[in-house]
């Protein structure tokens, strides 16, 4: 079967096709019905568990919903865009913003950057032994955060803990990584590109092994070397699948939540609080849940603004 | 998200061989040596972590905080296990685990086939929007929906019941795709034929079209099971009460608080969490691998 068949495409190609018993009214509302009751149930959860919640939230974000409003959620008050306003002045929330934003500017090019390359590695420098590589590489994608959290943490301690034991094999004094404001964020970074390699990675090999390889034999042919194979040649055709290991790394990463939570709990000085853990103290520790709720929207307008942004800027150019 | 955007083969739902020798390797240097040390550095930094907290979860609380530290355990124990065990309420911890993870799996398996089955097979009107929907819950951060998900919990009294978990998580975007991308390459010409002799929907979903999704079952089984079994973010909100802990979440509330320092413990419990994921791993592999290509989602 080819790829157009079953690609995304497909619903134009599907109408195209001599479909089933030509419905007369009567049967096409048969087949309305029948449609939507194979939906229903998808449709019922969806709705009351995440339509529903997604607009509450909105409204929430307009009120002072607070500990009180848990027993009585009807005596709230509509505060306006007040919620928004206190956002934008509060310190700890334009910090654990800019924290954020660190994670995404630094941990998204670094994640996109490494996978590719040991996707690039893997497909070329070894044919053998690629599957031991690869389920190396992949390895912690499938395990808790919280587990490798805890591991890291121990690590990462500045006196029992392995990494500064090593450096001090080779005469360095280890830095107390986690605690340090300066290095704690870039710890944090390094353990969530750590855990994210392996997804972006397979994501990236099976693009690479999209690539006709007689466009590499052509332009070999006309003597193009290494690098201007690279350039011309697997950078445009991975364009697309760039743009979506992009698009979706930088959703997770702006949502960065477990590592921090475990590792550092936002510390030292909140130098490593983000926004999902913020969000987290404002609205489950605090029950500032109106609070919360203008803080999600934000996030969840940033997710979508930069979801857009990366869609334009790294769309396939035709 | 625009659907022509979407690299082709990612939502190819025929295997995608990632172990087949490539051609282009054929030109390139293949035994460029400096290629398989650097990736064998990059292997070690993956792959360490796991091998060191195995085997320091069997030393001794003395051995532990010792400095340089022991690369192997100079005498193995069992006393973290012990603890996590006997003292510790981990059995509990683990079945809560496993029944979020194979209650999860399930009811995603039965509405997300229904669905994709509805959007790859059936025409119905609203059917584009509810594509569109489906596509758009993938973008949409969890974040967005805890406050509310609490309150309206908390108001239906499950606050503190697996439930709480289970039914938000019981029909995802991620699914859903999965199975109308495989349903779109089984035949219209199989099912006209049944419907042709009279047979009803229904049937022909389940008589027909689901046993020819198995490998997209067997992904998504995976991948569903996987997410859930690690899942945190809403345990973390609604299971507040120490015998509704998940393993993630008791494992952090360890981490973090009254067990902050006992490192053997938390590592013991690491294993814990870890283990029957990376069992299940190294059986199926090339389900893991081959689901992140089919629907380009992490697990």
């Amino acid at each position: 079967m080819s790829k157009a068949d079953i690609g995304l495409a497909s619903p134009r190609t599907q109408v195209a096709h001599p479909a089933s018993p030509k419905p007369g009214k009567a049967g096409r509302e048969q087949r309305n019905l029948a449609g939507w009751l194979f939906a229903l149930p998808w449709t019922v959860i969806f709705l009351v568990f995440m339509a529903f919640p997604i607009i509450v939230s909105l409204l929430l974000s307009f009120t002072d919903f607070g500990l009180a409003n848990l027993q009585d959620p009807f005596s709230l008050h509509f505060i306006g865009i007040e919620n928004y306003v206190k956002l934008v002045h509060d310190q700890v929330f334009l910090l654990a913003a800019l924290n954020t934003l660190i994670v995404v500017v630094v941990g998204v090019p670094l994640n996109v950057i490494l996978s590719l390359l040991v996707a690039i590695g893997l497909n070329r420098g070894v044919n053998y032994v690629r599957t031991i590589f690869r389920i190396g590489y992949y390895l912690p994608v499938v395990t808790s955060i919280v587990a490798i959290a805890v591991v890291w943490r121990f690590l990462l301690d500045p006196d029992t803990g392995l990494v500064n034991n090593l450096l001090h094999m080779i005469g360095i004094t280890g830095p107390n990584w986690l605690g340090s404001i300066t290095l704690a964020l870039p710890s944090i970074i390094f353990v969530v590109v750590w855990h994210n390699i392996g997804s972006a990675m397979i994501i990236f090999l099976a693009g690479l092994q999209g690539i006709d390889p007689s466009l590499y034999e052509a332009a070999e042919m006309d003597g193009a070397g290494k690098f201007a194979l690279f350039r011309n040649i697997t950078l445009p055709m991975l364009r697309p699948t760039m743009l979506f290991v992009t698009v979706i790394t930088s959703i997770g990463f702006l949502q960065v939540f477990q590592e921090p939570f475990v590792l550092t709990q936002g510390g030292p000085l909140n130098r490593t609080l983000t926004v999902g853990i913020y969000l987290y103290q404002q609205g489950f520790n605090f029950f500032n849940q109106g609070y919360a709720s203008a803080m999600a929207y934000i996030l969840f307008v940033a997710i979508v603004i930069l979801a857009f942004v990366q869609f334009r800027l790294l769309r396939p150019q035709t | 998200m625009s659907q022509t955007e979407l690299p082709e083969q990612l939502v190819a739902t025929t295997p995608i061989e990632l172990d087949k020798p490539v051609p282009q390797a054929k030109t390139a240097a293949s035994n460029a040596w400096w290629i398989y040390i650097l990736l064998t550095l990059g292997l070690v930094v993956m792959v360490f972590p796991f091998i060191w907290m195995i085997l320091s979860s069997l030393k001794g609380a003395a051995e532990l905080s010792q400095i340089p530290p022991t690369w192997f355990p100079l005498a193995p124990t069992l006393e973290n296990y012990n603890k996590l065990f006997n003292q510790l309420d981990f059995p509990v911890y683990f079945m809560n685990s496993a029944i979020l993870g194979i209650s999860i799996t399930v009811l995603n398996l039965i509405f997300c086939s229904m669905l994709g089955y509805a959007l790859a097979k059936l025409r119905f009107r609203g059917k584009n929007m509810l594509f569109g929907l489906v596509l758009a819950t993938i973008m949409i951060p969890a974040s967005v929906t805890l406050v509310p998900l609490f309150v309206l919990m908390s108001k239906i009294g499950l606050v503190n019941n697996l439930a709480a978990v289970i039914l938000p998580e019981a029909a995802g975007g991620l699914g859903v795709f999965l199975m109308r991308q495989f349903m779109l390459g089984i035949p219209d010409e199989l099912l006209d034929a049944g419907r042709v002799d009279g047979a009803g929907e229904f049937f022909l979903f389940w008589r027909v079209v689901v046993p020819l999704c198995g490998p997209a079952l067997a992904t998504l089984t995976i991948i569903q099971f996987l997410a859930s079994w690690n899942d945190f973010l809403l345990p973390l909100i609604m299971l507040n009460n120490d015998q509704s802990y998940n393993l993630p979440i008791a494992l952090a509330t360890f981490a973090v608080g009254p067990h902050v320092s006992d490192n053997g413990l938390l590592l013991a419990g690491a294993v814990v969490v870890v283990m029957p994921i990376l069992i299940i791993f190294f059986l199926l592999q090339r389900y893991f691998t081959q689901g992140i290509v089919m629907t380009g989602l992490k697990g």
